[in-house]
């Protein structure tokens, strides 16, 4: 169950200038977001705040973004949390190894805003009609 | 006065004994005890075969006529063995490879085989060796009329009923010699008895003719100085330089020739050997006997002068002074030593000479003509060798009665020796070019032998029979057809010399002139080439190297018959049953070539080279090779050893071409890598700046309603990022053309504290940002270093901003020192450390920090981080300055553990 004031959106990026980007433009589609830098951070802040949906970069200090998806993925809370991976490298087999540890989409940088905020608003809609169902 | 009976019944005893000592030999030899036989002593001693009567009684009357020249028949073989022992080596070594059963058979075998030469050298050694024989005869029928004389005149030489004396001698020496020789019914094997009995003799004689010296020395001459001291007094020079000249050098000469070419001593040295290694001995002490038996020469010679009456012959000295004084014992002992040098000369002599004949006239002839010698059933050719060899030893003692008959009166010893010297001198020529002249050909070989051998025969065989014939004597005085010029001693006008040296002069030039000059203008059959090899190159030769001389096969059941025919039934069983059995040839009728050239080695130790090649001949069926099929054999084997030479060398060349390639591509695989990896962190590393870029262009382009904060903002951060962009492009250029050692600048003397003071300054803005205090600490002040300035400073502000944004400490500094380090074997250096009290770099990345695109864990509030590169980039810098950058332990003292980066930079001397 979400807390309320829980935020739709938790985004995981050591980049200052992308991560001050995403905010912006999440926030402008309507969602209220929450940011962290590193991978640890992340995996602490996704069991507090459950978040609809998590923005996970891939190139993390601490943990790297695989890490993180690998160990959301293994708790109850955060098992069927859908995550969007952004990733820099934009390489195949990257791709291929976030599909495996359940990643739900893949955005590759340098990206069209609207191409993160269509993934995001998918995912989250996925969210909605699960939550409608209950 | 001795009389007859004893003089008989002791000489008959002698020769008993000697049977007894051949016979006991024989059989131990047999039986392979005799080790005593095979010994390098009885080799020595059987050499000494060389000391004939000559030697005991001849040269008492040398010295007696002509002074010190007798000497230089001792040393001449003393030259030899101790200053040419590894020539001798050579021939021994030849010898058994060969089966070499002569002198003759060495040349002929030596040059192809060659019947001829072998008839050729066989002919020359029986007509120069008569002259020796009768030498002996002569001593042996003088020393026997000398013992048996009553009168007191017996010094004196009568020579009435002396010829009748020496054919008794000659027909028992003649039956002696048949006995002791052809005892064997083995012709081919070596004659141990024989062997034996003369190094017997060799003791006898020596003892003997010590015995009479230590006598008449001091005995009779009250000591060597008293002797010596009478030479004077009856004409015996005793002055060295008087003696020295050209006869005595020719002497020299030729009795150094005459102990490689005496056929008996070739018998001896070479046939007779049992191990090539008795030569060490032999080297000294053959040497030592020959000065033991010449030390009494001259004073016996001395004595006899001086006590004896006037005329009496000096060759018999060594008997009639002993008779003189009484002393019976001693003289019959004498006759025996001397008797001794006779017999064992003849013996060995009439051995070597009648393998010769048999082996090299006798069997030849019988191989072509083989009804009229009984050689069509069985066992014929080892009768006929025997019967051969039986015959020809009284042949030979014949002819040398002969000649003693016809030359009688002709005188003294010594001068009939040397005519014989001279004779054999001419096989030396050839022997010579048979070891080292791989060139020599069988027609040279025998036009020198038979030009030697003519001009030896002019101008010394036949002045030898001055007195038999007035023809001669005319001859002598005036050259045929009264052509002076053409007079046997004074040959185209050189009259002054001494006769021996002039015809030794003549018959060896031209001897050897017609061998080099034959040689140089005629070519070796096929047989002549290999086996010139075969004797030039006999050390460089394995032991197994043998040549197949034909390339045809031969029915084994022809060849045994065959080889029973010579070597007997027995022993050519034997040789068949051991091939037979030893490989698979066991349904084969046919032998191989490689049997058949052993199997000729075999017959050859036999009858010789030349008769056991023609003997093959006729059973093989295939034709002897020529000699353009053997050089082509060589060049096509030498042709396949080349190919398979560069084949393998190609082979060698193409593993090792593969390993390089194969590294190569190994490190091409590795940089492929390394270079896939760097794409992908370049296409990161310019994937994020542009990520920020592209959103905040996308966000101005599409939201008109931003406030003009925000805008500036998001402009700003694309500014920041496109120079962030700029710079890392920047950066990765830089150390792509450092990691290319492009050389981008000069290094040149300059002052570290002036790069240090500037960095820091540079860096004020981000020390400041995080309040990073930057510390000078003990530092060396007036310091120049090799290095360049921007470059440096570079370096230094990459460090400090490091330490900056990466401290975390509550009160960040940075410390900086330097200090000297001299390292041996390295130039001097100065250490620069830049020590903080931030996190510290975990071991685990100390060595990855210098990576590319390696960062730290960043403070938080860095708004712009490096691209990665600036540590890579440093290390590079000072790589190419001649220093270094490493990654330190920080110093124990500091109150936290940090980071400490050490730089090192070459001193400006």
């Amino acid at each position: 169950m979400r807390a309320i004031g829980s935020p739709d959106i938790l985004i995981v990026e050591d980049e200052p200038a992308i991560l001050t980007s995403l905010e912006f433009i999440l926030q402008h589609a309507g969602w209220k977001t929450q940011t962290v830098t590193d991978g640890e951070a992340a995996i602490r802040a996704v069991q507090v705040l459950l978040p609809k949906i998590m923005v996970l970069d891939l190139m993390l200090p601490k943990k790297n973004g695989f890490e993180v998806l690998k160990i959301i993925r293994g708790q109850s809370a955060t098992k069927n949390l859908p995550v969007l991976i952004l990733t820099a490298k934009g390489q195949q087999q990257d791709k291929q190894t976030a599909k495996e540890l359940g990643a739900s989409g893949f955005v590759t940088k340098p990206y069209a805003n609207t191409d993160v905020i269509d993934a995001v608003a998918d995912l989250i809609g996925t969210v909605s009609k699960a939550d409608l169902s209950l | 006065m001795i009389s007859g009976t004893l003089v008989f019944g002791t000489s008959i005893a002698y020769i008993i004994l000697l049977f007894f000592l051949a016979y006991i030999s024989d059989r131990n030899a047999r039986l392979g005890k005799g080790k005593l036989l095979r010994s390098p002593l009885v080799f020595t001693l059987a050499l000494s075969v060389y000391c004939t009567s000559w030697t005991f009684y001849g040269a008492v009357g040398s010295a007696a006529r002509n002074g010190l020249e007798f000497f230089a028949i001792y040393l001449g073989p003393t030259l030899v063995f101790v200053g040419w022992w590894f020539g001798l080596r050579k021939l021994i070594r030849i010898g058994h490879k060969q089966r070499i059963t002569s002198i003759a058979d060495f040349v002929s075998s030596r040059f192809g085989k060659s019947e001829r030469l072998a008839i050729l050298i066989t002919i020359m050694a029986v007509v120069g060796i008569t002259p020796y024989i009768a030498l002996q005869l002569k001593a042996i029928s003088t020393s026997l009329r000398v013992i048996l004389t009553e009168s007191p005149n017996a010094a004196l030489p009568q020579s009435g009923d002396e010829v009748g004396l020496a054919f008794g001698v000659a027909a028992a020496m003649a039956l002696f010699s048949v006995m002791f020789g052809t005892r064997n019914i083995n012709a081919n094997e070596q004659h141990h008895g024989v062997v034996a009995a003369i190094a017997f003799e060799a003791i006898i004689k020596f003892i003997a003719l010590i015995a009479v010296g230590l006598f008449v020395v001091f005995g009779l001459g009250g000591g060597f100085e008293a002797t010596y001291a009478r030479a004077q007094g009856v004409g015996v020079s005793l002055d060295a330089s008087s003696n020295f000249g050209p006869r005595w050098i020719t002497i020299t000469i030729l009795s150094a020739a005459a102990i490689i070419c005496l056929p008996r001593q070739f018998q001896i040295t070479v046939v007779e050997n049992a191990n090539e290694n008795h030569l060490r001995t032999a080297s000294w002490a053959f040497p030592l006997y020959l000065f033991g038996i010449s030390i009494f020469t001259m004073p016996i010679a001395i004595m006899g002068l001086s006590l004896l009456p006037e005329g009496a012959d000096p060759d018999m000295f060594v008997l009639t002074l002993p008779l003189a004084y009484d002393q019976q014992g001693l003289a019959l002992f004498a006759f025996i030593g001397g008797f001794s040098s006779a017999t064992s000369m003849i013996i060995i002599a009439s051995i070597a000479l009648s393998i010769m004949i048999s082996n090299h006239i006798v069997v030849p002839l019988a191989l072509r003509s083989p009804k009229v010698f009984g050689l069509e059933h069985g066992q014929g050719m080892t009768r006929l060798l025997l019967t051969s060899r039986r015959v020809s030893i009284g042949a030979i003692l014949f002819l040398g009665f002969l000649y003693f008959w016809l030359t009688s009166g002709s005188g003294a010893l010594a001068p009939i020796g040397l005519i014989s010297f001279a004779g054999v001198a001419q096989f030396l020529p050839a022997i010579l070019a048979a070891l080292y002249w791989r060139d020599a050909t069988v027609n040279g070989a025998l036009a020198g032998l038979l030009v030697g051998f003519a001009f030896w025969a002019y101008t010394s065989f036949l002045p030898s029979f001055g007195t038999a014939s007035p023809v001669i004597t005319n001859l002598l005085l005036y050259g045929p057809w009264q052509l002076e010029f053409l007079r046997p001693q004074a040959l185209f006008g050189l009259e002054q010399l001494d006769p021996l040296v002039h015809s030794v002069f003549w018959s060896l030039l031209a001897n050897s002139m017609a061998l080099i000059f034959v040689s140089f203008v005629t070519r070796n059959n096929a047989v002549g080439q290999l086996q010139a090899a075969q004797f030039v190159d006999v050390f460089k030769q394995t032991e197994n190297s043998q040549y197949s001389f034909t390339r045809s096969s031969a029915p084994l059941n022809d060849l045994l018959v065959m080889t029973q025919r010579v070597l007997g039934t027995d022993h050519a069983n034997r040789i068949f049953e051991t091939y037979s059995n030893s490989d698979r040839i066991k349904q084969n009728k046919d032998a191989s070539p490689h049997f058949i050239a052993s199997l000729e080695k075999e017959l050859a130790g036999s009858i010789g080279a030349a008769s056991a090649h023609v003997l093959l001949g006729q059973v093989v069926s295939g034709d002897t090779v020529t000699l353009e099929e053997v050089m082509q054999m060589a060049d096509e084997t030498q042709q396949i050893l080349e190919y398979s030479q560069r084949l393998e060398q190609t082979a060698e060349e193409l593993q090792s071409t593969t390993r390089q390639l194969q590294t190569a591509n190994n490190q091409l695989r590795q940089l492929d890598q390394q270079k896939d990896e760097f794409l992908s962190q370049v296409s990161h590393e310019v994937r994020t700046p542009m990520t920020a870029i592209r959103s905040f262009s996308e966000i101005l382009l599409t939201n008109q309603e931003l406030n003009g904060t925000q805008k500036e903002t998001f402009i700003n951060t694309i500014h920041e990022e496109s120079m962030r962009l700029t710079s890392l492009l920047d950066e990765i250029l830089d150390l792509n053309a450092l990691e290319r050692n492009e050389q981008l600048w000069t290094n040149e003397p300059i002052n570290p504290n002036l790069a240090i003071a500037r960095s820091i300054q540079v860096c004020t803005p981000i020390t400041e940002q995080h309040q990073m205090d930057v510390r000078l600490g003990e530092h060396i002040r007036h310091v120049k270093v090799e290095a360049n300035f921007d470059r440096i400073c570079q370096v230094f502000i990459n460090l400090i901003s490091n330490a900056a944004k990466y401290n975390d400490a509550d009160q960040p500094f940075l410390e900086i020192t330097s200090e000297i380090t001299k390292a041996p074997g390295k130039p001097d250096q100065l250490l620069i450390r830049f020590t903080d009290n931030g996190p510290g770099i975990s071991s685990i990345h100390s060595s990855i920090i210098f990576d590319k695109f390696w960062r730290g864990a960043r403070n938080p509030d860095t708004a712009q981080s490096g691209s990665g590169l600036g540590l890579a980039i440093s290390k590079e810098i000072l790589n190419q300055m001649n220093g270094s950058l490493e990654l330190e332990l920080p110093r124990i003292g500091n109150t936290k553990a940090g980071a400490c980066f050490a730089v090192r930079l070459p001193l400006h001397m």
